[in-house]
């Protein structure tokens, strides 16, 4: 998308078009990225309920992964995983590694 | 049939707002502004006027308030003075940033330390740069009918700017002088009904006001700001050609005094312009060609046609009733800039007087314009800033 000049503006920085968040991919601020273990999943939810995005994509009543246009990576997710057996289903690992 | 009375700087304005019936006022008290908002109160309380007035804890709120409802699609107006002022400082910027036609009288009155109530102009000077409007006012009179015109150039659909209305503390604000009214009808004629723009209630059309907006795109909307002030000048002189029309009182952008053939003359603001022209006329009558030039469109400052009225003078005394400590008056600095372009300019010096409501006396007018003369006629100037009617 071309950025837009002075003159294309609306006065006073007023966003006209509503829920258009999803056409900016916070996803890119990340410096670590949930990772889900599924073998240590115990689809308990709490990941949905915790992430302050809606990063976290459910199918069918079921967790199934990240939607990483949006996950800031803040974490959030993987602190409130109780995991199975002492083994967390979601880990954080820094990116570009 | 216009009413004549005797009244306050304060009852003027107040009485300006009641005709002006904004939807909505939110305001704290702080003097020399109190009177103002009491009456205003009063009008409110009384059923005069159909605004909701939001009582608030702070300036700071009270500007708050006011945003919020001016985005939310109404008229607002709200009023202040010196550390009030000070205090609404972030959301000055907020509501000339978000583009909203919030119209206030400022009561122009000394900031603190020392805690001081009286009139000079170092709050509306300190947020010269927040961008708003600022039309400043000679007297009650002035006051109430720029009050009036704000309403109008603030709203234009060109412009949506917040709009400061400046007078005098105490000076004005408080002594007793004649002032005509127009008809209520008049006025809400001329004011007209209030358009908003992109209004939060507008329910069908949901949107959001004060977005972040980072380093890609702020610089854009800064630029778009810039070039919305330089449409205000336009804007003033239309609507004070039609306001002429309805009340007879002409306006410009600024009031050029004897100017015309004048060799000497002074640039000052407000009321103590009143002291000066007095001062000007008797020098006059003395066969000496001294004039004077009274701002009232200060924001955006009007270059050009400052430099077009003083650019055959030889020697221009600027008096700011506010100082940039370590730096010249505001007043001094941009009739300055408005001259510097010029191949063949005046000798411009800066005097402070009338700090903490300091009386401007006819004497130091005269004491003044005779220094003028004196560098008229040597081109040599002693100094280029200096404090007058300040005791050693």
């Amino acid at each position: 998308m071309k950025p837009k000049g002075w003159r294309e503006l609306t006065p006073g920085a007023v966003i006209l078009d509503a829920g258009n968040a999803r056409e900016v991919k916070t996803g890119s601020w990340r410096t670590f990225r949930p990772v889900w273990k599924e073998a240590n999943c115990i689809q308990c939810l709490f990941c949905w309920l915790y992430c302050p995005d809606m990063a976290v994509i459910v199918k069918d009543g079921k967790m199934v992964g990240f939607d990483y246009d949006y996950c800031k990576g803040c974490g959030l997710c993987a602190f409130e995983c109780p995991g199975k057996k002492g083994q967390k289903a979601i880990v954080m690992e820094e990116e570009g590694k | 049939m216009a009413r004549v009375g005797a009244v306050t700087g304060n009852e003027a304005v107040a009485e300006a707002l009641r005709q002006i019936n904004p939807d909505v006022c939110a305001a704290y008290p702080i003097t020399p502004q109190t009177e103002l908002m009491q009456r205003f109160a009063a009008f409110v309380a009384n059923g005069k006027v159909d605004t909701e007035l939001i009582l608030v804890e702070s300036e700071h709120s009270a500007m708050s308030a006011c945003i919020g409802a001016a985005a939310a699609g109404g008229r607002v107006v709200t009023a202040t003075c010196g550390p009030g002022l000070a205090l609404m400082w972030e959301m000055l910027y907020v509501a000339s940033g978000m583009r909203l036609p919030i119209v206030m009288p400022v009561v122009n009155r000394a900031l603190s330390a020392p805690l001081n109530i009286h009139g000079d102009h170092s709050d509306a000077m300190g947020a010269r740069d927040t961008g708003w409007i600022q039309l400043w006012s000679e007297n009650a009179q002035e006051a109430y009918d720029n009050a009036i015109q704000a309403v109008r150039i603030a709203e234009d659909m060109e412009i949506r700017l917040p709009t400061m209305v400046c007078m005098d503390g105490f000076v004005i604000s408080h002594s007793i002088e004649r002032a005509a009214y127009l008809d209520d009808e008049t006025v809400k004629a001329f004011i007209g009904e209030y358009k908003p723009l992109n209004p939060l209630l507008d329910l069908d059309h949901p949107k959001s006001f004060g977005p972040l907006i980072l380093p890609d795109l702020y610089h854009e909307y800064k630029r778009a700001q810039h070039e919305v002030m330089t449409r205000v000048k336009d804007v003033v002189l239309a609507v004070a050609a039609e306001f002429e029309k309805v009340s007879g009182r002409r306006y410009s952008l600024f009031e050029a005094y004897r100017l015309d053939d004048a060799e000497i003359g002074l640039v000052i603001l407000n009321s103590a312009a009143g002291t000066a022209k007095d001062v000007v006329d008797a020098f006059r009558e003395r066969g000496i060609k001294a004039g004077l030039l009274k701002p009232r469109l200060f924001r955006p400052f009007p270059y050009e046609e400052v430099a077009q009225v003083l650019k055959g003078l030889k020697a221009v005394a600027v008096m700011d009733r506010a100082d940039s400590f370590g730096g010249y008056g505001p007043v001094f600095m941009e009739v300055c800039s408005a001259l510097y372009p010029l191949a063949e300019r005046p000798v411009v010096i800066n005097k402070i007087y009338g700090l903490g409501g300091r009386d401007f006396l006819p004497q130091h007018a005269e004491a003044v314009l005779m220094e003028l003369e004196e560098i008229a006629r040597t081109g040599k100037t002693k100094i280029t800033k200096e404090y007058i009617g300040v005791r050693e």
